[in-house]
């Protein structure tokens, strides 16, 4: 299947839809494609490799304010995916008169549209190996290599239509030493470029050889940390799961709920907003609605604005600004700060330099604590000098104190850390943020 | 379909040593009701063909989600090339040995089938039980959830296996979260959506649904008032619905084969366990008795064979607190050479199988739940995750519960609100000292085991009786 021949039977789809559509029904039809690559290593081989060809289709029937939905496969088989769509339709039409009433529905509504095509320049798939592997010959590499075409796309009954397509690979990977002391790389982008490639490992093996010394057990108890910007990035995915959601701060769910009381504060320093330019993910949601190019959420501290979908918006009177439907961060940007970069070990002076954190998980959402553990290039520093890696840590520690009075300083520079999950499919996107020193952070095991 | 898939794999045209292809259609419904209005009610079909060419000892995949000959030839041609490049950098060289030739078919136990409610019905089913949860003003949210799916899957190989597994699952949850200015509680029907079976409708139709959404309605709001979990070292007793986890993370993620090879140390992580503990290793007090056991009727991961074909059976991985063997398939075990159990699985068609836990069961012991509570002068009882985190060695954990009680004197006293506690994997198995017995044995799932790259989340089961654990560090919330 080729996928960019989709692009004319998703538009095919939602005409046939339309046509058959009766007075009194509305609908919404969603698309998700790729045609992925995955290769995975161990030991700096090759443990796993294929390729998957998907694509979903989510169609989503309204009238008489009630709403129900169907997903199904597109094949690219117009004789296939008709009849298998036209079977949805029927189903949905005999469901929607048994279902309760929604007073919250949301109605397609609107003119936006929107092409927005990025051609990469991607290794090709039997290429994949012999790019990697001969550049870590003689280390302990793991990880994964995904790429390929991704298609997000959207129409609905009044005739917002929406298409987003792009190649893109992330190669994310793990340097470790003989004792189980690791690195984490990784590279990400639309073009394959091994020059950036040997740099970045490069970098990687020289943050290696600091792995060398003996790992330094550290009691539990409250230290001076610098999180760089990819543990700094865990901490804010949790403002996705109860954190920003309008509709979670509503329903008695999100860790922000002290903050929009004023109960508790964030430091000054601190600036979250959604900021869609790089064009990574696509702006518009699942009703097709264009998020606005910026959104500051977090402004020194304070929250000015929550995500809120239409959905969310009807229930509460609020004002939809685009959301998605779970109102969660999709092209978040924490500002910089004012430390250089070249001062954050001499700043940080005795504590703790974390690369990255591990399974994050609220611990006490009220008062945003959250718990999760060391991973990865993790040392102890005294006097500003790195001293050894160090035995992984527990810690537990709210957000409130450590995004708030504890806060000593952020990055002048902020990195974009992507987004390399692959639950269901490959995601798109990242983060860009600084890294934060922060005084008294608790460890607890 | 299976001669259809035979049919096929007759004509591909591969210089292979073996070839699999593996279908999967999966039709899925679930509603899903919040403060007694409709959130979504939705239903799926997902469907493909996993193509597996094992060419010069390495394994290439190919997936595509169509049934269309045509489009499963792309796959496997996809597969085959996938194989070759990579063959000369294979990590071990694969046989068709690890992919044995089977026959057989698997399905799920049920008495009311799926297709036995409607989803107006559903809808009403879940309408009234948001109603009976919210029994205060204080509740500011109640929610009800119902998901049902059936997996058809259809496995043949170039060596002659024919397998053809259909799963009836049925997935449900409700709870409530009640608040009082800045004290916000939740409670739940034993943790989120930790009543994960095979099945039909029967099991979640029974006589004490609800009663049961009344108190937990009810036993959402006295968490408001209730005092917190008092930090200190004391006898922790764990309800079956957190074991549900302890379990999970603890013993079932460190004993995964392709943890301790390293496959997973980018993402998941590795394991603590070494392959030369197998056989030796104290895990626990002589009372912990764990089981691989894909034959439990309705339990949330069972089944006859896994996705390579592999026979499944029950076996012990740990055995009077010592280790056994690991949760590893063929594949696994040629590579690391220690015992392992048919657990190669896979999310869905578009990913390649890998070491996953499925039902992974606490055996039962002798004591009755009274009796392990009466023996207690002090201590904590715990029920319903709430939280988890552990380390990528699956070592030091964090665990929270949704609901506790003070133990006093052999007797439950008061409620106690955000109790966690926290531990190190072994210290914790052999502070194990009671375990209740078969009538304290419940089974729970999840649908949500994450691992692998690329990512799959997996189906598991969770069966364990009440078990109480000594001088535990405990603490509440704030």
């Amino acid at each position: 299947m080729a996928l960019d021949a989709l692009e004319a039977e998703f538009s095919d789809l939602a005409a046939a839809i339309a046509e058959r559509l009766l007075p009194e029904e509305q609908f919404t039809l969603g698309l998700n494609a790729e045609q992925s690559q995955f290769v995975r290593f161990n030991h700096a081989r090759v443990r796993q490799t294929g390729g998957i060809v998907d694509c979903q289709v989510g169609l989503t029937l309204m009238a008489n304010q009630r709403t129900a939905s169907w997903r199904f496969p597109l094949t690219g088989n117009w004789d296939t995916d008709w009849a298998i769509a036209a079977d949805a339709l029927a189903d949905l039409r005999a469901d929607l008169p048994h279902l309760p009433i929604d007073p919250y529905q949301v109605l397609p509504s609107g003119d936006a549209t929107s092409r927005d095509v990025h051609h990469g320049c991607l290794l090709d798939p039997n290429a994949v190996v012999d790019a990697v592997l001969p550049e870590v010959d003689g280390l302990d590499f793991t990880g994964i290599y995904a790429g390929g075409r991704m298609l997000q796309a959207y129409a609905d009954s009044v005739g917002q239509r929406h298409w987003f397509a792009t190649d893109s690979f992330s190669l994310d990977y793990s340097l470790f030493t003989a004792d189980g002391q690791a690195v984490k790389g990784t590279l990400a982008g639309s073009e394959w470029d091994a020059a950036a490639y040997a740099a970045k490992l490069a970098d990687s093996k020289q943050q290696l050889e600091r792995l060398a010394l003996t790992p330094k057990p550290i009691p539990k108890g409250g230290y001076r940390v610098y999180l760089a910007p990819a543990a700094l990035a865990d901490i804010v995915a949790m403002f996705s799961w109860g954190g920003v959601s309008e509709a979670s701060l509503q329903q008695g769910e999100s860790a922000l709920g002290a903050l929009q009381r004023g109960d508790r504060t964030l430091s000054s320093q601190f600036t979250l907003r959604e900021n869609f330019a790089s064009g990574l993910v696509p702006r518009f949601n699942h009703l097709g609605e264009i998020a606005p190019m910026e959104l500051t959420i977090i402004d020194q501290g304070k929250l000015v604005n929550t995500l809120v979908n239409s959905r969310t918006a009807k229930e509460y009177g609020k004002t939809a600004n685009g959301a998605n439907s779970a109102e969660s961060l999709r092209s978040p940007e924490v500002c910089p700060g004012s430390l250089p970069a070249a001062d954050v070990l001499t700043a940080l002076e005795t504590g703790l330099y974390l690369s990255n954190l591990h399974y994050l998980n609220w611990s006490d959402r009220p008062t945003g604590r959250i718990t999760g553990m060391t991973r990865y290039a993790c040392f102890w520093v005294e006097q500003g000098e790195i001293v050894a890696p160090i035995e992984n840590l527990r810690f537990d520690e709210s957000l409130y104190r450590c995004l708030g009075d504890n806060l000593i300083a952020l990055t002048q520079q902020i990195e974009f850390i992507a987004t390399v999950d692959t639950y269901e499919r490959r995601r798109l996107g990242g983060m860009w943020v600084p890294g934060a020193l922060v005084e008294d952070f608790t460890f607890t095991l | 379909m299976i001669s259809d898939l035979q049919h096929l794999l007759s004509t591909l045209d591969l210089d292979a040593d073996w070839i699999g292809l593996r279908a999967v259609r999966e039709t899925a419904a679930s509603c899903y009701v919040r403060d007694g209005l409709p959130e979504g009610n939705a239903k799926s079909l997902n469907q493909g063909v996993m193509v597996e060419v094992m060419a010069q000892g390495q394994i290439g995949y190919g997936a595509v989600n169509s049934f269309q000959p045509e489009q499963i030839r792309a796959a496997a041609k996809t597969a085959y090339q996938q194989a070759i490049v990579a063959s000369r950098w294979g990590i071990y060289p694969a046989t068709p040995a690890i992919r044995p030739k089977v026959v057989g078919q698997y399905a799920s136990p049920f008495q009311k089938p799926l297709n036995a409610l409607s989803p107006g019905e559903i809808n009403e089913l879940l309408v009234r039980l948001c109603k009976t949860l919210k029994v205060s003003e204080q509740i500011v949210q109640t929610l009800a959830v119902a998901r049902h799916e059936t997996v058809d899957s259809w496995f043949v190989s170039s060596n002659g296996s024919e397998v053809y597994q259909q799963l009836s699952l049925i997935e449900t949850h409700y709870g409530a979260i009640a608040q009082d200015g800045p004290i916000v509680q939740q409670r739940s029907n034993n943790g989120h959506l930790a009543h994960c079976y095979q099945g039909g409708w029967e099991l979640f139709l029974d006589d004490q649904l609800w009663s049961r959404a009344q108190h937990i309605g009810q036993q959402t709001v006295e968490l408001l008032t209730a005092e917190e979990c008092p930090t200190t070292r004391t006898t922790l007793v764990l309800a079956p619905d957190q074991m549900m986890l302890q379990i999970h993370e603890s013993v079932g993620h460190p004993l995964e084969l392709d943890r301790i090879l390293g496959d997973e140390r980018n993402y998941a992580g590795g394991s603590f366990v070494k392959p030369s503990d197998f056989g030796s290793l104290s895990y626990g007090s002589r009372l912990m008795n764990v089981t691989f056991n894909p034959a439990v009727p309705n339990e949330f991961a069972s089944y006859r064979f896994d996705d390579t074909g592999a026979p499944a059976s029950r076996e012990y991985l740990i055995r009077e607190g010592v280790l056994q063997r690991g949760l590893g398939s063929l594949e696994s075990q040629a590579r690391l050479g220690v015992p392992g159990v048919s657990c190669a699985r896979a999310s869905s068609w578009n990913r390649p199988p890998i070491d996953r836990m499925a039902n992974l069961n606490l055996e039962p012991g002798e004591d009755s739940p009274a009796a392990i509570i009466a023996d207690i002068e002090e201590g904590v009882y715990m029920e319903a995750n709430r939280s988890w985190s552990i380390d990528d060695q699956r070592y030091k954990f964090q665990f929270g519960c949704e609901y506790a009680k003070r133990i006093e004197n052999g007797k439950l006293t008061k409620t106690l609100r955000n109790p966690n506690y926290r531990g190190t994997t072994l210290d914790f198995w052999h502070r194990l000292s009671r375990i209740g017995n078969s009538e304290t044995w419940e089974i729970y799932g999840t649908p949500y085991c994450g691992k692998g790259e690329p990512n799959q989340a997996i189906r598991v089961g969770h069966g364990s009786p009440v078990c109480a654990f000594e001088e535990v560090e405990v603490f509440g919330g704030g």
